[in-house]
Protein backbone atom coordinates (compact mmCIF):
# COMPACT_ATOMS: atom_id res chain seq x y z
CA UNK A 1 0.00 0.00 0.00
CA UNK A 2 1.42 3.32 -0.88
CA UNK A 3 -0.39 5.23 1.23
CA UNK A 4 -3.52 6.86 2.80
CA UNK A 5 -4.70 8.30 -0.62
CA UNK A 6 -4.67 7.36 -3.90
CA UNK A 7 -6.06 9.60 -6.82
CA UNK A 8 -6.78 6.18 -9.15
CA UNK A 9 -8.71 5.21 -6.40
CA UNK A 10 -11.57 7.68 -7.59
CA UNK A 11 -11.03 6.46 -10.91
CA UNK A 12 -11.72 3.40 -9.31
CA UNK A 13 -14.51 3.82 -6.96
CA UNK A 14 -16.92 2.09 -8.99
CA UNK A 15 -15.06 -1.17 -8.56
CA UNK A 16 -16.45 -1.26 -4.20
CA UNK A 17 -19.37 -2.72 -5.79
CA UNK A 18 -17.35 -5.58 -7.30
CA UNK A 19 -17.47 -7.11 -3.16
CA UNK A 20 -21.37 -7.58 -2.14
CA UNK A 21 -22.73 -6.16 -5.18
CA UNK A 22 -26.77 -5.63 -5.02
CA UNK A 23 -25.59 -3.52 -2.20
CA UNK A 24 -23.65 -1.44 -4.00
CA UNK A 25 -25.61 -1.50 -6.94
CA UNK A 26 -28.59 0.17 -4.51
CA UNK A 27 -25.99 2.53 -3.55
CA UNK A 28 -24.73 4.05 -7.07
CA UNK A 29 -28.38 4.19 -8.52
CA UNK A 30 -29.31 5.93 -5.55
CA UNK A 31 -26.38 8.17 -6.21
CA UNK A 32 -27.05 8.84 -9.76
CA UNK A 33 -30.86 9.55 -8.70
CA UNK A 34 -30.28 11.88 -6.08
CA UNK A 35 -27.75 14.32 -8.92
CA UNK A 36 -30.47 14.43 -11.53
CA UNK A 37 -32.22 17.66 -12.45
CA UNK A 38 -35.24 17.73 -10.21
CA UNK A 39 -36.62 20.82 -8.16
CA UNK A 40 -33.01 21.43 -7.42
CA UNK A 41 -30.85 21.47 -10.99
CA UNK A 42 -27.96 19.28 -11.05
CA UNK A 43 -25.73 22.05 -11.45
CA UNK A 44 -27.11 23.50 -8.37
CA UNK A 45 -26.85 19.98 -6.58
CA UNK A 46 -23.43 19.81 -7.68
CA UNK A 47 -22.29 23.24 -6.10
CA UNK A 48 -23.72 21.85 -2.81
CA UNK A 49 -21.66 18.69 -3.41
CA UNK A 50 -18.52 20.78 -3.79
CA UNK A 51 -19.30 22.83 -0.16
CA UNK A 52 -19.85 19.66 2.03
CA UNK A 53 -17.53 18.03 0.09
CA UNK A 54 -15.28 20.63 1.65
CA UNK A 55 -17.11 20.22 4.88
CA UNK A 56 -15.95 16.43 5.29
CA UNK A 57 -12.75 17.26 3.82
CA UNK A 58 -12.83 14.61 1.03
CA UNK A 59 -10.32 14.89 -1.57
CA UNK A 60 -11.68 12.52 -4.04
CA UNK A 61 -14.91 14.76 -3.55
CA UNK A 62 -12.87 17.88 -3.87
CA UNK A 63 -11.47 16.61 -7.03
CA UNK A 64 -14.81 15.77 -8.57
CA UNK A 65 -16.97 18.04 -7.99
CA UNK A 66 -14.56 21.16 -8.71
CA UNK A 67 -14.56 19.00 -12.30
CA UNK A 68 -18.18 18.46 -12.34
CA UNK A 69 -19.03 22.40 -11.29
CA UNK A 70 -16.84 23.51 -14.10
CA UNK A 71 -18.22 21.40 -16.95
CA UNK A 72 -22.00 22.31 -15.29
CA UNK A 73 -20.95 25.93 -16.10
CA UNK A 74 -20.25 27.82 -12.52
CA UNK A 75 -17.45 29.98 -12.45
CA UNK A 76 -14.60 30.40 -9.72
CA UNK A 77 -16.65 33.24 -7.68
CA UNK A 78 -19.85 30.97 -7.55
CA UNK A 79 -17.81 27.92 -6.47
CA UNK A 80 -15.76 29.67 -3.63
CA UNK A 81 -19.21 31.38 -2.41
CA UNK A 82 -20.36 27.79 -2.16
CA UNK A 83 -17.20 27.00 -0.19
CA UNK A 84 -17.71 29.88 2.11
CA UNK A 85 -20.72 28.45 2.77
CA UNK A 86 -19.85 25.21 4.23
CA UNK A 87 -16.89 26.94 6.20
CA UNK A 88 -19.48 29.59 7.65
CA UNK A 89 -21.47 26.36 9.02
CA UNK A 90 -18.44 24.80 10.11
CA UNK A 91 -16.83 28.11 12.04
CA UNK A 92 -20.78 28.48 12.93
CA UNK A 93 -21.06 25.24 14.39
CA UNK A 94 -18.03 25.70 16.66
CA UNK A 95 -18.91 28.97 17.71
CA UNK A 96 -22.47 27.92 18.81
CA UNK A 97 -21.37 25.94 20.98
CA UNK A 98 -19.65 28.20 22.64
CA UNK A 99 -23.18 29.00 24.30
CA UNK A 100 -22.92 26.05 25.90
CA UNK A 101 -19.39 27.12 27.78
CA UNK A 102 -21.24 30.39 28.76
CA UNK A 103 -23.75 28.51 30.44
CA UNK A 104 -21.33 26.31 32.11
CA UNK A 105 -19.01 28.99 33.13
CA UNK A 106 -21.76 31.14 34.30
CA UNK A 107 -23.34 28.17 36.71
CA UNK A 108 -19.51 27.46 38.17
CA UNK A 109 -18.12 30.88 37.92
CA UNK A 110 -19.19 33.81 40.58
CA UNK B 1 -8.46 38.07 -64.05
CA UNK B 2 -7.01 37.48 -60.62
CA UNK B 3 -7.54 40.52 -58.66
CA UNK B 4 -4.92 40.19 -56.42
CA UNK B 5 -6.06 43.04 -53.03
CA UNK B 6 -3.92 44.87 -52.01
CA UNK B 7 -2.85 43.83 -48.47
CA UNK B 8 -3.46 47.57 -47.46
CA UNK B 9 -6.74 47.37 -47.86
CA UNK B 10 -7.27 44.93 -44.94
CA UNK B 11 -4.34 46.64 -43.24
CA UNK B 12 -6.73 49.63 -42.56
CA UNK B 13 -9.47 47.76 -41.43
CA UNK B 14 -6.68 46.62 -38.69
CA UNK B 15 -5.26 49.39 -37.98
CA UNK B 16 -8.83 51.02 -37.32
CA UNK B 17 -9.50 48.46 -34.90
CA UNK B 18 -5.97 48.27 -33.06
CA UNK B 19 -6.56 52.25 -32.75
CA UNK B 20 -9.72 51.14 -30.48
CA UNK B 21 -7.51 51.18 -27.85
CA UNK B 22 -9.81 49.35 -25.76
CA UNK B 23 -9.71 46.03 -27.52
CA UNK B 24 -8.44 43.29 -25.69
CA UNK B 25 -6.18 41.15 -26.23
CA UNK B 26 -6.37 37.92 -24.38
CA UNK B 27 -3.48 35.93 -26.75
CA UNK B 28 -1.38 36.30 -29.64
CA UNK B 29 -1.75 34.39 -32.51
CA UNK B 30 0.15 31.51 -33.31
CA UNK B 31 1.28 32.78 -36.68
CA UNK B 32 2.61 35.97 -34.97
CA UNK B 33 4.96 34.44 -32.32
CA UNK B 34 5.70 31.55 -34.86
CA UNK B 35 4.69 28.97 -32.50
CA UNK B 36 5.38 25.13 -33.50
CA UNK B 37 1.14 24.67 -33.95
CA UNK B 38 0.79 27.59 -36.11
CA UNK B 39 1.66 24.55 -38.93
CA UNK B 40 -1.47 22.61 -39.19
CA UNK B 41 0.63 19.09 -40.04
CA UNK B 42 2.58 19.63 -36.45
CA UNK B 43 -1.30 19.64 -34.91
CA UNK B 44 -2.74 16.80 -36.38
CA UNK B 45 1.05 15.05 -36.03
CA UNK B 46 0.08 15.79 -32.15
CA UNK B 47 -2.77 14.31 -32.34
CA UNK B 48 -1.81 11.87 -33.94
CA UNK B 49 0.89 10.35 -31.60
CA UNK B 50 -1.27 11.16 -28.56
CA UNK B 51 -1.84 7.45 -27.20
CA UNK B 52 -5.35 7.28 -26.62
CA UNK B 53 -6.36 3.37 -26.25
CA UNK B 54 -9.23 1.01 -26.72
CA UNK B 55 -9.10 -2.95 -25.91
CA UNK B 56 -4.91 -2.16 -26.48
CA UNK B 57 -4.69 -0.45 -29.50
CA UNK B 58 -4.70 3.24 -30.51
CA UNK B 59 -8.52 4.44 -31.60
CA UNK B 60 -9.43 6.29 -34.57
CA UNK B 61 -12.94 8.07 -34.68
CA UNK B 62 -14.15 5.39 -37.05
CA UNK B 63 -13.58 2.93 -34.32
CA UNK B 64 -16.30 4.89 -32.65
CA UNK B 65 -18.50 6.10 -35.14
CA UNK B 66 -18.45 2.37 -36.50
CA UNK B 67 -17.72 3.18 -40.19
CA UNK B 68 -17.52 6.55 -42.14
CA UNK B 69 -19.92 9.26 -41.97
CA UNK B 70 -22.86 9.62 -44.27
CA UNK B 71 -23.41 12.47 -45.79
CA UNK B 72 -27.17 14.58 -45.59
CA UNK B 73 -28.90 16.91 -47.50
CA UNK B 74 -26.92 20.10 -48.15
CA UNK B 75 -28.75 22.59 -45.62
CA UNK B 76 -25.53 25.17 -44.36
CA UNK B 77 -23.14 27.15 -46.73
CA UNK B 78 -20.93 28.44 -44.58
CA UNK B 79 -18.08 30.91 -45.35
CA UNK B 80 -15.20 31.99 -43.52
CA UNK B 81 -14.29 35.31 -44.52
CA UNK B 82 -10.55 35.69 -43.39
CA UNK B 83 -9.15 35.70 -39.90
CA UNK B 84 -8.74 39.38 -38.57
CA UNK B 85 -10.36 39.89 -35.74
CA UNK B 86 -10.07 42.58 -33.02
CA UNK B 87 -9.96 40.53 -30.30
CA UNK B 88 -7.34 37.05 -29.33
CA UNK B 89 -9.02 34.99 -27.27
CA UNK B 90 -7.21 31.80 -26.00
CA UNK B 91 -8.83 28.94 -27.03
CA UNK B 92 -9.60 30.37 -30.83
CA UNK B 93 -9.52 27.32 -33.31
CA UNK B 94 -8.94 29.68 -36.06
CA UNK B 95 -5.43 31.16 -34.39
CA UNK B 96 -7.45 34.47 -35.73
CA UNK B 97 -6.53 37.90 -34.43
CA UNK B 98 -5.78 41.81 -35.34
CA UNK B 99 -2.26 40.90 -37.11
CA UNK B 100 -4.27 38.04 -39.45
CA UNK B 101 -4.87 40.25 -42.49
CA UNK B 102 -2.36 37.80 -44.19
CA UNK B 103 -5.93 35.15 -44.75
CA UNK B 104 -8.89 37.53 -45.99
CA UNK B 105 -10.89 36.77 -48.78
CA UNK B 106 -10.38 38.10 -52.59
CA UNK B 107 -12.82 39.78 -54.24
CA UNK B 108 -12.47 37.30 -56.83
CA UNK B 109 -13.01 34.91 -54.18
CA UNK B 110 -16.04 36.70 -53.17
CA UNK B 111 -17.58 36.56 -56.35
CA UNK B 112 -17.46 33.38 -56.71
CA UNK B 113 -18.74 33.16 -53.20
CA UNK B 114 -21.68 34.90 -54.41
CA UNK B 115 -22.66 33.08 -57.40
CA UNK B 116 -22.26 29.76 -55.68
CA UNK B 117 -24.81 30.79 -52.96
CA UNK B 118 -27.31 31.47 -55.88
CA UNK B 119 -26.65 28.37 -57.08
CA UNK B 120 -26.69 26.45 -53.97
CA UNK B 121 -30.04 24.38 -52.62
CA UNK B 122 -28.31 25.27 -49.07
CA UNK B 123 -31.54 27.28 -47.28
CA UNK B 124 -28.79 28.60 -44.57
CA UNK B 125 -25.84 30.64 -45.41
CA UNK B 126 -23.76 31.02 -42.24
CA UNK B 127 -20.72 33.84 -42.01
CA UNK B 128 -18.21 33.25 -39.82
CA UNK B 129 -13.88 34.54 -39.57
CA UNK B 130 -12.28 36.09 -37.55
CA UNK B 131 -14.86 38.97 -37.62
CA UNK B 132 -16.64 38.37 -40.53
CA UNK B 133 -17.98 42.19 -40.11
CA UNK B 134 -14.44 43.73 -40.82
CA UNK B 135 -14.29 42.26 -44.23
CA UNK B 136 -15.16 44.99 -46.69
CA UNK B 137 -17.33 42.89 -49.07
CA UNK B 138 -19.59 41.82 -45.59
CA UNK B 139 -22.73 43.47 -46.63
CA UNK B 140 -22.01 42.31 -50.17
CA UNK B 141 -22.34 39.15 -49.45
CA UNK B 142 -25.27 39.30 -46.75
CA UNK B 143 -27.14 41.04 -49.56
CA UNK B 144 -26.84 38.85 -52.00
CA UNK B 145 -27.73 35.77 -49.91
CA UNK B 146 -30.66 37.77 -48.57
CA UNK B 147 -31.54 38.49 -52.26
CA UNK B 148 -31.07 34.35 -53.19
CA UNK B 149 -33.92 33.68 -49.69
CA UNK B 150 -31.67 32.48 -47.61
CA UNK B 151 -31.51 32.67 -43.89
CA UNK B 152 -28.02 34.18 -43.02
CA UNK B 153 -26.50 33.92 -39.53
CA UNK B 154 -23.62 35.83 -38.74
CA UNK B 155 -21.44 34.59 -36.65
CA UNK B 156 -20.35 37.49 -34.26
CA UNK B 157 -18.01 38.14 -31.20
CA UNK B 158 -20.58 40.59 -29.88
CA UNK B 159 -17.56 43.36 -29.21
CA UNK B 160 -17.18 43.87 -33.19
CA UNK B 161 -20.17 45.73 -33.10
CA UNK B 162 -18.94 48.54 -30.57
CA UNK B 163 -16.00 49.01 -33.41
CA UNK B 164 -16.54 52.42 -34.97
CA UNK B 165 -16.58 51.81 -38.61
CA UNK B 166 -19.44 49.42 -37.48
CA UNK B 167 -21.65 52.27 -36.36
CA UNK B 168 -25.56 51.81 -37.52
CA UNK B 169 -24.45 47.67 -38.69
CA UNK B 170 -27.07 46.16 -36.22
CA UNK B 171 -29.96 48.22 -37.27
CA UNK B 172 -28.56 47.10 -41.16
CA UNK B 173 -28.60 43.61 -40.15
CA UNK B 174 -31.84 44.14 -38.59
CA UNK B 175 -33.70 45.11 -41.68
CA UNK B 176 -32.21 42.41 -43.11
CA UNK B 177 -33.58 39.91 -40.94
CA UNK B 178 -29.93 38.64 -40.29
CA UNK B 179 -29.89 36.21 -37.59
CA UNK B 180 -27.08 37.40 -34.53
CA UNK B 181 -25.36 33.90 -33.54
CA UNK B 182 -23.20 35.63 -30.63
CA UNK B 183 -20.04 34.05 -28.96
CA UNK B 184 -20.24 34.51 -25.36
CA UNK B 185 -18.45 32.01 -23.41
CA UNK B 186 -20.42 32.37 -19.99
CA UNK B 187 -23.02 34.78 -18.24
CA UNK B 188 -21.15 35.92 -15.64
CA UNK B 189 -17.65 37.86 -16.40
CA UNK B 190 -14.35 35.61 -14.83
CA UNK B 191 -14.97 32.82 -17.20
CA UNK B 192 -15.65 35.33 -19.77
CA UNK B 193 -12.76 37.84 -19.60
CA UNK B 194 -10.17 34.71 -18.71
CA UNK B 195 -10.95 33.35 -22.48
CA UNK B 196 -11.27 36.77 -24.35
CA UNK B 197 -9.72 39.34 -22.34
CA UNK B 198 -10.55 42.23 -19.66
CA UNK B 199 -13.51 43.87 -19.83
CA UNK B 200 -14.83 41.91 -22.82
CA UNK B 201 -17.47 41.04 -20.75
CA UNK B 202 -18.78 44.64 -20.36
CA UNK B 203 -18.14 45.11 -23.65
CA UNK B 204 -20.78 42.08 -24.70
CA UNK B 205 -23.30 43.51 -22.51
CA UNK B 206 -23.18 46.45 -23.83
CA UNK B 207 -23.55 45.13 -27.42
CA UNK B 208 -27.01 42.89 -25.96
CA UNK B 209 -28.28 45.81 -25.09
CA UNK B 210 -27.96 47.36 -28.41
CA UNK B 211 -29.43 44.09 -29.85
CA UNK B 212 -32.01 43.88 -27.92
CA UNK B 213 -32.71 47.95 -28.42
CA UNK B 214 -33.16 46.75 -32.33
CA UNK B 215 -35.12 44.18 -31.25
CA UNK B 216 -32.87 41.26 -31.48
CA UNK B 217 -33.07 38.68 -28.76
CA UNK B 218 -36.57 39.81 -27.84
CA UNK B 219 -38.54 36.76 -29.43
CA UNK B 220 -39.26 38.12 -32.76
CA UNK B 221 -38.18 34.91 -35.22
CA UNK B 222 -37.06 37.47 -37.92
CA UNK B 223 -34.97 38.94 -35.27
CA UNK B 224 -33.02 36.29 -33.83
CA UNK B 225 -30.34 36.79 -31.07
CA UNK B 226 -28.31 32.97 -30.52
CA UNK B 227 -25.95 32.48 -27.71
CA UNK B 228 -22.64 30.50 -28.00
CA UNK B 229 -20.75 29.35 -25.26
CA UNK B 230 -18.04 27.24 -24.74
CA UNK B 231 -16.65 25.94 -21.70
CA UNK B 232 -13.33 27.59 -19.89
CA UNK B 233 -11.10 24.88 -19.56
CA UNK B 234 -10.17 21.40 -20.49
CA UNK B 235 -14.08 19.90 -19.87
CA UNK B 236 -16.97 19.37 -21.90
CA UNK B 237 -20.11 21.82 -22.28
CA UNK B 238 -22.69 22.11 -20.10
CA UNK B 239 -26.19 20.81 -20.55
CA UNK B 240 -27.82 23.30 -23.29
CA UNK B 241 -31.20 23.63 -21.91
CA UNK B 242 -30.69 23.58 -17.85
CA UNK B 243 -27.58 26.08 -18.63
CA UNK B 244 -30.18 28.59 -21.01
CA UNK B 245 -32.37 29.01 -18.09
CA UNK B 246 -29.47 29.80 -15.64
CA UNK B 247 -28.15 32.54 -18.62
CA UNK B 248 -31.77 33.46 -18.84
CA UNK B 249 -32.59 34.64 -15.68
CA UNK B 250 -29.05 35.81 -14.81
CA UNK B 251 -28.48 37.90 -17.77
CA UNK B 252 -31.58 39.76 -17.19
CA UNK B 253 -31.56 40.22 -13.49
CA UNK B 254 -27.94 41.24 -13.47
CA UNK B 255 -27.27 42.88 -16.93
CA UNK B 256 -31.15 43.49 -17.91
CA UNK B 257 -30.45 41.88 -21.34
CA UNK B 258 -32.85 38.94 -23.41
CA UNK B 259 -31.67 36.18 -26.06
CA UNK B 260 -33.59 33.61 -27.46
CA UNK B 261 -31.67 31.03 -27.39
CA UNK B 262 -28.24 29.31 -26.37
CA UNK B 263 -26.25 26.75 -28.45
CA UNK B 264 -23.57 25.14 -26.02
CA UNK B 265 -19.97 23.85 -27.95
CA UNK B 266 -16.99 22.15 -26.41
CA UNK B 267 -14.05 23.21 -27.40
CA UNK B 268 -11.77 21.27 -30.49
CA UNK B 269 -8.22 20.64 -29.86
CA UNK B 270 -6.95 22.66 -32.28
CA UNK B 271 -4.84 25.55 -33.29
CA UNK B 272 -4.49 27.78 -30.00
CA UNK B 273 -6.61 25.51 -27.59
CA UNK B 274 -4.38 22.67 -28.90
CA UNK B 275 -1.48 24.61 -27.74
CA UNK B 276 -3.39 25.57 -24.31
CA UNK B 277 -3.82 22.11 -23.61
CA UNK B 278 -0.35 20.94 -24.31
CA UNK B 279 1.24 23.60 -22.01
CA UNK B 280 -1.20 23.07 -19.31
CA UNK B 281 -0.55 19.82 -18.84
CA UNK B 282 -4.44 18.54 -20.03
CA UNK B 283 -3.69 16.77 -23.43
CA UNK B 284 -3.92 13.84 -23.23
CA UNK B 285 -6.54 13.56 -20.00
CA UNK B 286 -8.76 15.90 -22.31
CA UNK B 287 -8.69 13.94 -25.40
CA UNK B 288 -9.13 10.96 -23.43
CA UNK B 289 -12.12 12.73 -22.02
CA UNK B 290 -13.82 13.25 -25.51
CA UNK B 291 -13.27 9.64 -26.42
CA UNK B 292 -14.41 7.99 -22.84
CA UNK B 293 -17.46 10.75 -23.61
CA UNK B 294 -18.30 9.46 -27.09
CA UNK B 295 -22.43 9.61 -27.67
CA UNK B 296 -23.52 7.42 -31.04
CA UNK B 297 -26.75 9.87 -30.68
CA UNK B 298 -24.58 12.88 -31.53
CA UNK B 299 -23.24 11.42 -34.64
CA UNK B 300 -26.58 11.97 -36.75
CA UNK B 301 -26.32 16.05 -36.02
CA UNK B 302 -23.13 16.25 -36.57
CA UNK B 303 -23.04 19.54 -38.65
CA UNK B 304 -20.36 18.07 -41.26
CA UNK B 305 -22.89 15.83 -42.56
CA UNK B 306 -24.93 18.57 -44.00
CA UNK B 307 -22.91 21.75 -44.32
CA UNK B 308 -20.57 23.35 -47.03
CA UNK B 309 -17.29 25.08 -45.53
CA UNK B 310 -16.14 27.78 -47.22
CA UNK B 311 -12.27 28.65 -46.20
CA UNK B 312 -10.83 32.54 -47.12
CA UNK B 313 -8.81 31.13 -50.06
CA UNK B 314 -11.90 29.82 -51.69
CA UNK B 315 -11.03 26.11 -50.85
CA UNK B 316 -13.97 23.55 -49.53
CA UNK B 317 -14.07 21.38 -46.19
CA UNK B 318 -16.78 19.96 -44.36
CA UNK B 319 -16.80 21.54 -41.74
CA UNK B 320 -14.52 24.66 -39.90
CA UNK B 321 -12.74 22.51 -38.14
CA UNK B 322 -11.44 20.41 -41.15
CA UNK B 323 -10.52 23.94 -42.39
CA UNK B 324 -8.53 25.02 -39.44
CA UNK B 325 -6.72 21.75 -40.19
CA UNK B 326 -6.53 22.02 -43.90
CA UNK B 327 -8.22 18.87 -44.25
CA UNK B 328 -9.52 19.74 -47.40
CA UNK B 329 -13.54 18.14 -48.88
CA UNK B 330 -12.80 14.70 -50.96
CA UNK B 331 -11.77 14.69 -53.65
CA UNK B 332 -9.51 17.51 -54.44
CA UNK B 333 -11.11 18.02 -58.10
CA UNK B 334 -14.41 19.26 -55.93
CA UNK B 335 -12.55 21.07 -53.43
CA UNK B 336 -12.50 24.68 -54.51
CA UNK B 337 -15.30 27.19 -54.71
CA UNK B 338 -14.72 28.28 -58.21
CA UNK B 339 -15.46 24.44 -59.75
CA UNK B 340 -17.88 23.58 -57.18
CA UNK B 341 -20.28 20.89 -58.06
CA UNK B 342 -23.35 20.46 -55.80
CA UNK B 343 -24.22 16.94 -57.32
CA UNK B 344 -20.93 15.39 -56.58
CA UNK B 345 -20.57 16.96 -52.53
CA UNK B 346 -23.73 14.66 -52.15
CA UNK B 347 -21.64 11.36 -53.25
CA UNK B 348 -18.44 12.02 -50.92
CA UNK B 349 -16.90 10.69 -48.26
CA UNK B 350 -16.57 13.54 -45.08
CA UNK B 351 -13.07 13.29 -44.08
CA UNK B 352 -12.43 12.61 -40.31
CA UNK B 353 -9.69 12.70 -37.84
CA UNK B 354 -8.96 12.52 -33.86
CA UNK B 355 -10.16 16.34 -33.66
CA UNK B 356 -13.94 15.27 -34.43
CA UNK B 357 -13.82 12.81 -30.97
CA UNK B 358 -14.70 16.89 -29.79
CA UNK B 359 -17.69 16.80 -31.87
CA UNK B 360 -19.26 13.64 -30.68
CA UNK B 361 -18.54 14.14 -27.05
CA UNK B 362 -21.49 13.98 -24.10
CA UNK B 363 -24.19 15.96 -25.71
CA UNK B 364 -22.34 16.83 -29.08
CA UNK B 365 -21.63 19.94 -30.08
CA UNK B 366 -21.91 21.41 -33.93
CA UNK B 367 -21.73 24.93 -34.88
CA UNK B 368 -25.78 24.73 -34.08
CA UNK B 369 -25.24 23.19 -30.72
CA UNK B 370 -25.59 20.20 -29.14
CA UNK B 371 -26.78 17.47 -31.47
CA UNK B 372 -27.83 14.52 -29.34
Amino acid sequence: MAGYYNTQHLADFGKIADVQPEIGKKFFEYYGAVFADGALTAREKSVIALAVAHAVQCPYCIDAYTQDCQQKGADIEQMTEALHVAVAIRGGASLVHGMQMREKAGKLGM
Amino acid sequence: MTEIIPPRRFKEVADAVAADAQSPRAAQSLQRRHAPLASTSAQLAMLGALPLEREGRQVTFEDLTGGVLRPAKLEIFQVNLGKLCNMACRHCHVDAGPDRTDAMMSDETVEHVIAAIKLSTATTVDLTGGAPELHPRFRDIVEAAVKAGKHVMDRCNLTILLVPRNAGLIDWLAERNVEIVASLPHYRRPNTDSQRGAGVFEKSMKAMTMLNAAGYGTGDPAHRLTLVSNPSGAFLGASQATAEREWRQSLLREHGVTFDRLFVLNNMPISRFLEWLETSGNLTAYMERLVAAFNPGAVDGLMCRNTLSVGWDGALYDCDFNQMLDLKLAPASNAHIENFDEARWHARTIVTARHCFGCTAGAGSSCGGQTA
